[in-house]
């Protein structure tokens, strides 16, 4: 069993596993059970100023995208923060975190944009004894209306006028939750270090319709004939989390600002995946709605056989691992050439790569007598999508070795050498407007 | 009940009523929609899908499953339909892992096919259950064609003749229509009267008027000739209407298995047939699976199959096999039948073991006896009495790749004509292209 406990801005967790904060987190009850589970830590469910709480809807909150089998794939939820009492919230989260010394427990907040309010939260928390907080600056759905959530996330002067006042009125580590409803996730991210934030957390959902009523001809979640968007996440949303986890981590101005990671994990690869794009611990909610709390005990087993296998002793040996690989188009290696080659001996025969390259590639796969599917190297540009199709994993890419002929285009394999020099770019040097030697 | 599964000699009444219906209902329950949604998940859409290409009729499989997928199992009918108007039949008696399931994919990848045959019933029952027919027969072409024989061949060829506009009149020398689907597969596979309620469906499409009673070359019927006199086409679908017989010492003391099934199949209650304590098959296909498994489900002590081939050669499928074992019917292979005996309190059935390989089957002189009380008799059936003109290849009519027979506007297909395999899903395919044959004649004509 690898070391798995986590150091997260000074919020100390037996593992990296932290559920977010969502419907999830929103009780003592639920959040004893997720302890008990063996989650490592815990964001408790957003709250929200003293006074009457939100109300929710009545009807059905989430949607849903599902997967062969009715797998979930993508759950969207148009639930607001916390609609318990202040008070409520507050005593629970005193007395979890006395009984639970050892774990994570950070609190999300979502208050009026004004000094006052987030000043009088503020003190609130530091009570509890609560490890630090999280400004849940994401939930695109019903609290932007209402000029929070992600209407202060998606305009970097009020995160960085929010976080600062946080970082004014308490001692406690703050975690800035960025919204993915943004053109770019870099301002926001600076904006949250400008502000003095100890971490950001990414992403919240995406504001999304899951689906279209066919006979009411309403979107879903339909409350009462009629629908609105709500915040997508689950294993959907894992590939856009990926890369603003990605981008924040290399670039140059937010690199070194502590990432929890947020967006689809729902196994232990998928955890290890956002650690080593540079995410120090990782937050989960869809897979424990999906499939309950016990799901963590495989992305703890998961992560430490992986951690022993690869022979890492540290959680923090993962952490950013990808983030140097992880560049810009421009500079991959155009030399670069690889083949598909299809494993006679695993393959089914189901054709899937035949049709796929066939109707909607380039015509590299042959389809043989008794259905042998075989690669026409001449016409492979390796662009994967067989390898993404094969429903049994037996098509490879192999790497064409340095000086062999590529037979699609007749030229030698050369060493590395991008576009930021190639002859047909008018931004490099060796631009010849098209005109090649031979001409 | 005054009989039970011990009482000696060939007696009605061997179980409950409880027990009956138990053993006669529904052998592969239909799939639920859930079942059917997990199932269909499984399929890959396969390009030039195996499994089509492996169904007689070429069912667009991949297509009817995506369409349940989708949730449009009436859609996923219409494309079985449209290929195989017995689709319905053919998703319960089909040896699918044969045909479709074998060529599954999933076979290669992991041991286990889509469940083609219990989605295709998936699909094809909610169609039907909506009582609605989804085709309409052609605009009238102002031709006429008889066909004759209201099995699976003859309802295919004279449905899509319908849907071309031609008018049909179909002979059938039973009662009812369905053929061997009503006469001769095993109850179970079809219970609730399944076969009759395909044919009525499938006359929905309307422009097929039906004779029954009516037999090719009776006196007061009608002969081959007159049929062309009065159609344009003829189409025979006329099935195999003999049995092969026992010759051998004793053989007439034996039934044919098919007389036994279509009792079986016409009775309207189950604890009136006979059935005898003691039951022996001799045979090797699944007229003799059917035969053995309903005489054991009919409450018989014990029920034995006795084939002249090894196993691997029975005609039989494996399913079929594993179908008789698990019913707890005994299959003996490598023995032929030399004689039957009548002796005090029932029969024997004396056979040879036999040897296979090299020069074909080679009787031996070890020879053993089955005590009997009933000995039902498979060993195939035969063509009956032919039209005069009708040339026959072998044991079956002779007929080109489209149906037609040496007779001038005469056509054939089904059992009747070669096949290969007398499954009712061939018949459909040679039915219907006959019918597409027919269709073009005419018209060009």
């Amino acid at each position: 069993m690898a070391d798995l406990r986590s150091n997260f801005i000074g919020i100390k967790s037996p593992n990296p596993f932290w559920l977010a904060s969502a419907p999830p987190t929103d009780k003592e009850y639920n959040v004893r059970r997720a302890y008990e589970a063996g989650w490592g830590g815990v964001v408790w469910k957003t709250l929200g100023a003293e006074g009457p709480p939100v109300v929710n809807v009545s009807g059905p909150r989430y949607g849903v995208i599902y997967g062969g089998d009715r797998r979930v794939m993508g759950i969207n939820n148009i639930e607001l923060i916390t609609d318990r009492p202040l008070e409520v919230n507050l005593r629970e989260i005193k007395s979890v975190k006395r009984d639970y010394p050892d774990r994570a427990l950070v609190v999300s907040l979502m208050v009026p944009c004004d000094e006052e309010s987030w000043k009088a939260i503020l003190a609130h928390v530091e009570d509890t004894g609560a490890d630090g907080v999280e400004l849940n600056f994401g939930c695109p759905h019903g609290m932007a209306e209402r000029g929070m959530g992600s209407a202060v996330g998606q305009v970097p002067e009020y995160i960085e006028m929010v976080t600062r006042w946080v970082k004014q009125y308490s001692r406690m580590p703050c975690i800035v939750k960025l919204t993915p409803n943004v053109t770019s996730i870099l301002p926001p991210a600076l904006a949250a270090r400008r502000g003095g934030a100890d971490a950001v957390s990414l992403i919240n959902t995406v504001k999304s319709v899951t689906s279209v009523n066919l006979d009411d001809f309403c979107p879903e979640p339909m409350i009462d004939g009629k629908g609105t968007h709500g915040g997508y996440c689950g294993p959907a949303v894992k590939p856009i989390a990926l890369n603003m986890v990605g981008e924040i981590a290399r670039y140059a101005e937010t690199r070194g600002l502590p990432i929890s990671g947020i967006g689809g994990v729902t196994t232990w690869r998928d955890a290890t995946e956002f650690l080593a794009m540079g995410a120090g611990n990782v937050q989960v909610c869809t897979a424990a709605m999906t499939y309950g709390f016990k799901v963590v005990q495989e992305m703890i087993s998961g992560l430490s056989d992986y951690m022993d296998r690869k022979g890492f002793t540290s959680v923090e040996e993962i952490v950013g691992r990808a983030v140097p690989n992880f560049s810009e188009w421009q500079h991959l290696n155009l030399n670069h050439v690889t083949k598909a080659v299809i494993d006679q001996e695993d393959c089914i025969k189901c054709g899937r790569c035949y049709a796929a390259c066939e109707d909607t590639s380039h015509q590299a796969i042959a389809m043989g007598e008794d259905r042998i599917f075989t690669v026409k190297d001449e016409e492979c540009v390796a662009c994967n999508l067989c390898v993404d199709v094969c429903p049994v994993d037996c098509i490879s890419m192999k790497t064409l070795p340095l000086g062999t002929v590529d037979p699609r285009t007749g030229r030698k394999v050369a060493p590395y050498a991008n576009w930021t020099t190639h002859p047909n770019n008018p931004g490099s040097s060796n631009y010849t407007c098209g005109i090649t030697a031979a001409e | 009940m005054t009989n039970s599964q011990f009482t000696p000699g060939v007696v009605p009444g061997r179980l409950s009523p409880e027990r009956y219906a138990a053993n006669f209902q529904d052998v592969a329950p239909p799939l639920s929609a859930h079942a059917a949604a997990v199932a269909a998940d499984r399929c890959y859409f396969c390009h030039d899908a195996p499994c089509a290409t492996a169904c007689p009729t070429t069912i667009d499989i991949p297509l009817f499953i995506r369409q349940i997928a989708t949730g449009t199992p009436e859609a996923a009918a219409k494309t079985i339909f449209s290929q195989n108007i017995l689709g319905g039949m053919c998703a319960r008696v089909c040896p699918t892992e044969n045909l479709c399931e074998g060529a599954c994919v999933r076979m290669e990848a992991e041991g286990k096919p889509v469940e083609i045959g219990l989605l295709q019933r998936f699909a094809t029952d909610t169609l039907l259950e909506k009582q609605g027919h989804p085709f309409t027969a052609g605009a009238p072409t102002g031709r006429s064609v008889a066909v004759v024989g209201g099995g699976p061949a003859g309802l295919a060829c004279a449905h899509r003749l319908a849907l071309k506009g031609h008018k049909v009149t179909l002979y059938e020398a039973k009662p009812k229509l369905g053929g061997l689907d009503e006469y001769g597969i095993a109850a179970y596979k079809a219970p609730e009267d399944f076969a009759a309620r395909e044919v009525a469906w499938l006359l929905q499409v309307g422009g097929i008027e039906v004779v029954t009673n009516w037999a090719l070359g009776r006196a007061g019927d009608g002969t081959l000739d007159d049929l062309l006199g009065q159609h344009d086409a003829v189409f025979l679908g006329i099935g195999l209407s003999g049995v092969n017989a026992l010759s051998l010492p004793g053989g007439e003391l034996a039934t044919p298995a098919t007389e036994f099934i279509a009792a079986l199949r016409q009775a309207d209650d189950l604890a009136t047939l006979p059935v005898g304590r003691k039951v022996v098959v001799i045979g090797g296909g699944m007229t003799a699976v059917d035969a053995a498994v309903q005489a054991k489900l009919l409450g018989a002590e014990t029920s034995t199959i006795v084939y002249r081939r090894a196993q691997a050669e029975m005609p039989a499928s494996v399913h079929e096999q594993e179908h008789a074992a698990t019913h707890g019917v005994r299959i003996i292979c490598n023995a032929a039948p030399v004689a039957i005996h009548a002796v005090a309190g029932g029969l024997e059935v004396e056979f040879a073991r036999t040897e296979t390989g090299g020069a074909g089957l080679r009787m031996l002189d070890d020879t053993f006896r089955l005590k009997a009380d009933q000995v039902l008799s498979a060993i195939g059936q035969t063509l009956g009495a032919l039209p005069e003109g009708v040339k026959t290849a072998g044991p079956k009519i002779g007929t080109d790749g489209a149906g037609r027979t040496s007779l001038a506007r005469v056509w054939a297909g089904g059992d009747c004509a070669p096949a290969g395999e007398d499954l009712t899903v061939t018949a459909v395919a040679q039915g219907r292209d006959a019918a597409e044959d027919i269709h073009s004649f005419l018209m060009g004509a």
